[in-house]
Order: structure tokens, then sequence, then C-alpha cells
């Protein structure tokens, strides 16, 4: 039959020789890779001494982040729940009070936003879906492993970005340094 | 034999007890190690340093396990079944001379368990008693695939024990004797380490070697417990110590075939230039004959458990290289290579004692001032 690709290689099945059929060449043959082997060098990260480089890219845990000022930048729009594949975020919203204002960047506010890490396949949709640039799923942070499924539902407590300057995320609002003595300044 | 040398001797054997149970306990380390190091991983590296602390934590484990009795299983006898095939692994290091003498005084402690003077006979016999264990085990499980194993255990170990013995046998025509100490004496020709029986047989040690894979279970002769289509084998239904006694009596039995090994075709306790360092230690470091031979012994010790520990890696190399056998081509090897190899081996070796190449070799050695007897 005239193959296709004209690539297709046509075998034969020879008797095996004197040496095939005795079987210990193809052994010895096989002990010296193996043997090799034994003297490489291990592919083996002993993960929690050894950590493997994260790609610049990577997408891991969320945070919400706050603005120069260090006021939280969600306003619980519910953009980035409907985004989600996996609908993993809920959120309740708030209408921000007097006195609120160094706290919310906006009138309406996220009471509770919870993001549920089992549910959430690490899309990044909410982080695009975002207008007011306040979700972003860090590169250099994963959700780790816990024992109880309830310690994966992330709340505020956890997903908001710590009032400090210096926490400065890998990827989001970088704050120059100036801005960062501003906030520190406003914080003190 | 005095009260003292008894008392000698008892402390002997239990040192030798002790110490075949820690190399197959460390057996299960080093098989976890060499896999992962052939396989280009690093093995077992948390529990103490460098894991060495892992047989331990696995021994916890075993005996914190959930203690199972299949419905329908005869219970004695699912007991009795890896109590046998332990007994019997341990039974067989007895009769190996692990080190020649040692001398203080008027006392001779041997380096052996006991000295009988059908060894060899003895070691085979144990072994093939071994499988019994298997078979009880296999059958009392009230399990199919139980149950296959525990033939293909019992038909395997048959198979092998034949062509093992036949190329025993060549072995037994040159030396004469069957004590597996005599064996070991007449491989020390002094100034001629190369003497060993390797050299003479190298045919029937391939013969020998092949078989002892095909006796312990180990890959490529896997087959009782085959994971790919048995489950577990023979111990599918094995859980807890029980299950741990059945991988433990395999390790030893790895050693013993070592061991044995290394006795029969690598010169046992001896070792190259052991008289030349002898005779240097009587004469330019003033030991008397006794001490000099007493540390002769002990160099000797532990070049044979060097000996055996190469062979028990050998073991392991090979399981993680070779695939394993399919059932009819394990039966072919046995019944249709091994068999009429070994029994060309032995023509060989009658030829070659009738022609009279090895009857010379052996009067020499026999004439020899310093073949002690
Ligand atoms: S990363 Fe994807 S799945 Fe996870 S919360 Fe955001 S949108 Fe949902
Ligand atoms: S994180 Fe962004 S998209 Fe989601 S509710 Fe807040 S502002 Fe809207």
């Amino acid at each position: 039959m005239q193959s296709l690709s004209n690539r297709a290689k046509k075998l034969e099945k020879k008797p095996f020789t004197l040496a095939e059929r005795a079987y210990l060449p193809a052994i010895f043959q096989g002990l010296s890779i193996t043997m090799r082997h034994f003297f490489m060098k291990k592919a083996t990260i002993r993960y929690p001494e050894e950590t493997r480089p994260f790609s610049p890219v990577f997408r891991g845990l969320h945070v919400l982040k706050r603005d120069e000022q260090g006021r939280e930048r969600c306003t619980a729009c519910g953009l980035c729940a409907v985004a989600c594949p996996a609908e993993a975020i809920t959120m309740v919203a708030g209408e921000r009070k007097k006195g609120e204002q160094n706290l919310y960047r906006e009138e309406k506010y996220a009471v509770s936003y919870e993001i549920n890490m089992l549910r959430c396949i690490f899309c990044g949709l909410c982080e695009e879906a975002c207008p007011k640039a306040a979700i972003y799923l860090q590169a250099d942070k994963m959700a780790p492993p816990r024992y109880e499924r309830d310690e994966f539902i992330y709340g505020k407590d956890r997903l908001v970005e710590p009032v400090s300057p210096d926490n400065r995320s890998k990827r989001g609002i970088q704050l120059t340094p100036e801005q960062a003595d501003k906030l520190r300044s406003q914080l003190a | 034999m005095s009260l003292e040398t008894l008392g000698w001797q008892g402390l002997v054997i239990l040192v030798l007890f002790g110490l075949s149970l820690l190399i197959a306990t460390y057996c299960t380390y080093a098989e976890r190690v060499i896999a992962a190091f052939l396989q280009d991983r690093v093995g077992p590296d948390r529990a103490g340093p460098y894991g060495l602390a892992q047989p331990l934590a696995d021994a916890v484990k075993m005996f914190t396990k959930e203690e199972f009795f299949p419905g329908g299983a005869n219970k004695a006898l699912f007991i009795f079944g890896p109590c046998l095939a332990m007994v019997t692994a341990l039974m067989s290091s007895a009769v190996i001379p692990f080190g020649n003498f040692l001398k203080f005084g008027d006392t001779v402690v041997h380096l052996q368990g006991i000295e009988i003077n059908v060894g060899m006979l003895y070691v085979f016999g144990i072994v093939s008693l071994g499988v019994y264990g298997i078979m009880i085990g296999g059958w009392a499980s009230n399990n199919k695939f139980s149950l296959l194993g525990a033939i293909r255990a019992a038909s395997q170990n048959i198979s092998y024990e034949l062509a093992m013995g036949l190329a025993l046998i060549a072995v037994l025509m040159m030396s004469g004797t069957l004590s597996l100490r005599e064996i070991t004496l007449q491989q020390s020709v002094p100034g001629e380490w190369h003497f060993w029986n390797i050299v003479k047989q190298p045919l029937g040690f391939i013969i020998f070697c092949v078989c002892a894979f095909a006796e312990t279970n180990r890959t490529p002769f896997d087959l009782p417990e085959c994971e790919t289509e048995l489950v577990g084998g023979y111990h599918t239904e094995y859980s807890s110590m029980k299950l741990g006694l059945y991988l433990f009596a395999e390790y030893i039995n790895v050693f013993v075939a070592s061991a044995v090994m290394s006795v029969l075709y690598f010169g046992g306790f001896n070792f190259p230039f052991q008289y030349e360092l002898s005779q240097w230690l009587q004469s330019s470091r003033g030991l008397s004959a006794d001490m000099a031979q007493n540390v002769i012994s002990i160099l000797g010790f532990a070049g044979l458990f060097l000996k055996i520990f190469a062979f028990i890696f050998f073991f392991m190399w090979v399981r993680w290289t070779l695939p394993r056998f399919r059932y009819d081509q394990l039966m072919r090897l046995g019944w249709t290579i091994l068999i009429p190899l070994a029994i060309f081996n032995i023509l060989l070796t009658g030829g070659l004692i009738n022609f009279g190449v090895i009857a010379e070799v052996k009067q020499w050695w026999l004439t020899s001032p310093i073949a002690v007897r």
C-alpha cells in the first residue's frame, strides 16, 4: 500500500542473532545504562527547603490591592464574580460611612469578599475584569494546603493587602519610594 | 567442646542473627535509595540523617496498621504462612561461614553459626521449605490472586531449584565436599587470590546466579507477586506486620543468596594477599601467629560482608533495570535453557577433572604446607 506521508519505514522481523538470543549482552547493556543514571545529577527538588523559581507570569494567590493612600481599591462592582468561570468569588457590598474615606477609595465598598480557593482555577479572569485594578494574582505566592475545607475560603482578612508600604507585591501597583514615604507619614 | 567455647559460639550465633536481621532491615532502605538513584531521584531522606531512620518509621507504620483477616480465610494457616517464610529465611544462614576462626589462648571461636558437613544440602533444604510459607499464605487467603501467586511461586521454585542444584553439583564435584567451610578453605591458595571458584566455574556461576534471582522471587522473576497481573500476588490479602514479615523474609533470602554465592564462587572469607598480610603482621609487627590469624579472620569477615553487600546491590540494580519475564518465558528459560546448560556444565567439569586439570591444582593445594585443615 502506498503510504500517504512517504515516511513509513518498512520493518522486517529478523530472526535473533546468537548474541540477542543469549540475552546476557542486552542485560549488561541495560545495567550499564542504569549505572550511568546512578551517578547522574538528580532531578529532585527537595521541596520545602528548595523551591522552583516561579515564572514571572505565574498566577498564584489573589491579593486585594490598596491605593497609594492605603485605601482599599475594590468597589464591590461584582465584575470579577461575573467573570469568574468557576464561580469562586462572592461578596457583600456596603456603603461607605462618613469618616471612612481613608479606608475605602470609593463610596461603595466590599463589606465581605470571599474567594473559595478550592473552586478557583487561577485563570486570572477576575484580574482582567476588574475596572479598579483592585484584584491581582500574585506571581510569587500559592494557596498553601490546609487540613479543613473551610480554611480554603479566603476572606478579606487574608486577601486584602496589609497596610504597609514595604509590603509590595511583585505584581500590581508598585509604590515609588516617594509614594511610600507619603503613605508612611499618613499612617503615622 | 568446652563450656566456654560453647558460650562464645552462642554469642557468635546471636551476633550473626542480629546482623542478618539488621542487614535485612537496611535492605528495605537500600532498595529504595538505590531505586531512586537509578531513576535520577534521591529516595527517602527525611527520617533522620540521610533518611537512615526510615526502616524504623516503616516498622512503626507496619505495626500500627490494621490487622486484617479476609472472610473465609483459614485463620491459623493465614498466620502460619508469614511465620514459616520468616523462620526458614532466618534458618538458612546458620551454616554459612562468615569468617574463619578467632583464637584466644585455648579457646577457638568459629565465626559461623554451626559447622555441619552437609552445609550446602542444609541450605538447599531450608530454601526449598521457604516456598511453603508462600504456598500456605497464598492458599489460606481464600483469594484467587493469592492462590495464583502461590502456585506460580511453587512451580517457579521447583523449576529453578533443579537448575540451581545441577549448577551446584559441578562445584561439589570439584571440591568433593558439601561443607561450606571446606569449600571456602579450598578457595584460598597462598598468593593466588584469583583461585576463587568463579574462575573455575564461570558458567556454573551464571546459572546459579540466575536461579538465585528466581528462588528469591526477585525481579525479573518476581511473578509470584507480579503487581500488574495479580494485585499483590501471594500477599494480596496481607496487611500490617504479617505483610512486613513476608517482605522481610524476601530481603533475608536475598542476603542469604548473596552470602551463598559469595561463599561458593567468590572465595567466602578469603581475600587477596591474606597470607602475605599474615606474614607481614608476624614479621614486621611482631604479632603471634594466633593474633595474626585473628586479624586476618576479622578482615575476612568484613571482606565477606563487602562481597555480600556487592551482591545485594547487584540484586537491586537488576531489579530496577530489567522488566519482568512472562510466565511462559520464565518456564522456557528454566527448563529448556538453564537445565541443559547446567548438565553441559557438569559434563565439562567432569571432563576437566578427568583430564587432570583440576585434580592437579587440587593436589597442589592439598600438599601445600599452609593448607590448614
Ligand atoms: S482566578 Fe479565575 S477562577 Fe479564580 S477567582 Fe479569579 S476568575 Fe475566578
Ligand atoms: S475586585 Fe474589582 S471587579 Fe471585583 S468587585 Fe472589586 S472592583 Fe469589582
